[in-house]
């Protein structure tokens, strides 16, 4: 190792130990640029040892390969398979198996989850409001289980009753409405061991007319109370621990961003979101076209959600975590990093509702 | 009917089993059984079926944390469980935190490892040390007052000899300078005195034995605190008696002056091992900072300690033993004092710590043993006479009432 690159390190570590750090870097010319300067894209030729740099405590990564991938989840959405019923209204269908299945939820710790699809959280369902979902739901898993949707549909598709016993199938079937993001959980008893052992995900009903063009993306947090104590060892949003904070979250300077934020925490009344260096347009629950705060910071009980939308202005990582500071050091820590000129590159594509 | 005539010499055929050689075989075909028993289990391993579907039975052991220098602790661990556990992340006041493990981070059994942390700890104030494992069980240890870690300097020796000689030895040496009163009382209080003597000694040996079954609580289940305690208590208990009785044997043993002088030295060497405990109680704690060494503590322990003393010189008292068998009791009771301090603040260990109380304890009940003993071989009523009886109930009194300073 030469003696530019052992500085290199040096200048890295110390950016490493705080997010106000690489902010400063920020202000002077751009993050993504200094971090480029410093060999420390997670693209080209950044090693292993220089991205540990910018983690908190947390010891060792994600080994890559066929497990849950939160960065493709991000943006995964699932719009059914689409049929049209007799009066020519579009009809979404789902399969969804609950399955046990063990998932890390911090490098090297493994949680026996209960999951829908083999996912924690499970597979983003998304549809337009008026739309006719049929999700077929066959119990795979070792205990009774239900999917209960958030959203006004008829008393007998809640999700409740009937209970799904292990090797049974129920089919749900309702009109999707209100237009928002919804989670989707299971309601078997005991509830809250059915829910922190992972049976849920996000419904997202598009209003009629769809939202105006953005990067978009989920975000349910999450919480793993790995020894059964009834509280969390784990915090995260999309289940991985600190999963964001090494691989930074790409978008574009000035891009509109939408993130569908969904607070899925057990045991912890409350969970937030904070937004380093820049501010976001709240819409709760997503139910209204307008947006009911200007903020940077957001805080949502269990089971409440709802639409953050941002253009960020300026280039650099923008630290992202919950400001509960026990949440954030315990898990829920990441970056989103604005790039200039994004959208012309190879990536995530813009969504576009249609 | 035959078989009730046959039974007795049948079985009387069977205990002689003939030639040495053969009996060396029966002796060893259960343990050969035993092997073959162990290695079909080892190959075939039938309790797997029993184990499908559970979770590893892990068990990490936190034995002691030190602070060697601002910023930094290091954590000692024992996997006294049946599993190898791996350590995946480790976690300080809720917060994951970098760390270093020296070897694997996968403990096998009975292994340890040493987990630096660098972790800006604040002088006074509690930290909380949780390790997570791969399959998400959680081991923690609560620093109760951070403070540094005194490094084995001359220095900190020196203090902890000082602390030794403050609450061990001077208080011993001043409770001897009660032989002279002794030596005058004439037998009847004499056998007072015994009597008061063996009300100290089983205070002190139950003080012990409840301090050794605390510290066997935190000793790692596969060490089996309480069995350690049982194999101190018996052990040290069996070994004097033994001792003891080849002396009795190749001296005579009619409670003479050299037996009664044998006594004195048996009981200084009970409670040197009691003190010894009580020094690594100190040490320990102080190196761990939960207790702040007050100069009320140190004269508690001094004025609890001076009548051990007593308890010394008073089987000798009429015998006139020359001054320096006196200071060699004197030393033998109170030095173990410094080398628990030295011990208890440098090289804690829970194991050693309830091994040292427990050999204590069976040292003062073999002490006390032997004073009944002589004193019944010297008066019919032995202790329970009401002279006697009431020397003990005062001994009692006067241990518990003299504790009552040393609650830190």
């Amino acid at each position: 190792m030469s003696r530019r690159d052992w500085l290199k390190l040096g200048g890295v570590g110390v950016a490493g130990l705080s997010g106000a750090s690489i902010l400063a870097l920020a202000r002077r010319g751009g993050a993504a640029a200094a971090l480029e300067r410093a060999g420390l894209r997670q693209e080209a030729g950044s090693t292993h040892e220089e991205l540990q740099q910018l983690r908190m405590g947390v010891f060792g990564d994600y080994p890559p390969g066929d497990g849950f991938d939160p960065m493709a989840f991000l943006t995964e959405f699932d719009y059914g398979r689409v049929v049209r019923d007799p009066s020519g209204r579009t009809v979404r269908e789902y399969e969804m198996v609950a399955v046990d299945r063990e998932i890390e939820v911090a490098p090297g710790v493994w949680f026996p989850a209960w999951t829908y699809n083999g996912q924690v959280p499970g597979p983003t369902l998304r549809c337009t409001e008026g739309d006719v979902l049929r999700i077929r739901f066959s119990n795979a898993g070792s205990h009774p289980h239900t999917i209960h949707f958030h959203g006004t549909h008829p008393t007998e598709m809640d999700g409740v009753f009937p209970v799904i016993e292990p090797g049974e199938r129920f089919t749900y079937e309702f009109e999707a409405k209100p237009f928002g993001v919804h989670p989707y959980h299971c309601h078997s008893l005991p509830l809250k061991r059915h829910i922190h052992k992972g049976l849920y995900g996000v419904l997202i009903v598009d209003p009629p007319g769809g939202r105006a063009p953005a990067r978009e993306m989920v975000m349910v947090m999450n919480g793993f109370d790995t020894n059964f104590d009834g509280e969390n060892e784990v915090y995260a949003i999309n289940t991985a621990a600190f999963y964001y904070q090494t691989r930074p979250i790409r978008v574009g300077v000035k891009e509109p961003v939408r993130i569908y934020l969904v607070n899925m925490t057990e045991f912890d009344p409350v969970n937030s979101l904070h937004l380093h260096a820049a501010m976001f347009r709240f819409y709760r629950t997503g139910t209204r076209l307008d947006h009911h705060e200007f903020t940077d910071t957001i805080m949502l009980c269990q089971g409440e959600r709802g639409i953050v939308e941002m253009e960020l202005e300026n280039p650099g990582l923008h630290m992202v975590h919950a400001h509960q500071s026990e949440f954030a050091e315990l898990g829920w820590m990441s970056f989103i990093d604005a790039v200039p000129h994004l959208a012309a590159e190879a990536g995530v594509p813009v969504h576009r509702h249609g | 009917m035959d078989s009730g005539v046959t039974g007795p010499s049948g079985s009387s055929a069977g205990g002689s089993v003939g030639s040495p050689g053969r009996r060396l075989l029966l002796g060893i075909a259960p343990l050969l059984l035993l092997a073959a028993l162990v290695a079909v289990f080892i190959v075939v391993d039938p309790t797997s079926v029993l184990r499908t579907g559970f979770p590893p039975v892990e068990e990490l052991t936190i034995e002691r944390v030190t602070l060697p220098e601002p910023g930094v602790m290091r954590v000692h661990v024992v996997n006294g469980g049946p599993e190898p556990v791996t350590v995946a992340q480790v976690l300080v006041d809720e917060a994951y935190w970098k760390h270093e493990i020296d070897g694997d981070r996968t403990i096998p059994r009975l292994g340890r490892a040493t987990i630096t942390i660098p972790y800006p700890w604040v002088e006074g104030e509690p930290h909380e040390i949780v390790l997570l494992s791969s399959t998400g069980v959680t081991f923690s240890y609560e620093v109760e007052v951070a403070t540094q870690t005194p490094r084995p300097s001359a220095r900190f020796f020196g203090i902890f000899a000082l602390l030794g000689i403050y609450v061990g030895l001077v208080p011993v040496l001043i409770g001897l300078l009660w032989y002279p009163f002794l030596r005058d009382v004439g037998r009847r209080w004499i056998h007072f005195f015994l009597s008061l003597t063996i009300g100290l000694l089983v205070f002190l040996g139950a003080d012990a034995l409840h301090e050794a079954l605390e510290i066997a609580g935190s000793v790692p289940a596969a060490f089996q605190g309480v069995g350690l305690v049982v194999l101190g208590v018996l052990g040290s208990l069996l070994t004097l008696r033994a001792v003891g009785s080849v002396r009795r044997r190749t001296g005579g043993g009619d409670d003479g002056p050299r037996d009664r002088l044998r006594l004195a030295y048996l009981i200084a060497l009970g409670i040197g091992l009691h003190n010894l405990g009580e020094g690594l109680a100190i040490g320990s704690a102080y190196a761990l900072g939960s207790i702040a060494l007050g100069s009320f503590l140190v004269i508690g322990f001094a004025i609890h300690n001076t009548t051990e003393g007593l308890a010394i010189v008073a089987p000798v008292a009429a015998d006139r033993p020359p001054l320096r068998r006196l200071l060699a009791m004197g030393a033998l009771a109170g030095l173990p004092t410094i080398a628990g301090t030295w011990i208890g603040g440098f090289a804690y260990s829970p194991i050693a710590a309830t091994l040292f109380l427990a050999v204590g304890v069976g040292a003062i009940l073999e002490v006390v043993l032997e004073i009944a003993g002589m004193m019944r071989r010297e008066d019919p009523g032995g202790l329970f006479q009401p002279l006697n009886a009431s020397g003990l109930a005062i001994g009692l009194l006067v241990m518990y009432g003299t504790a009552l300073l040393v609650v830190a």
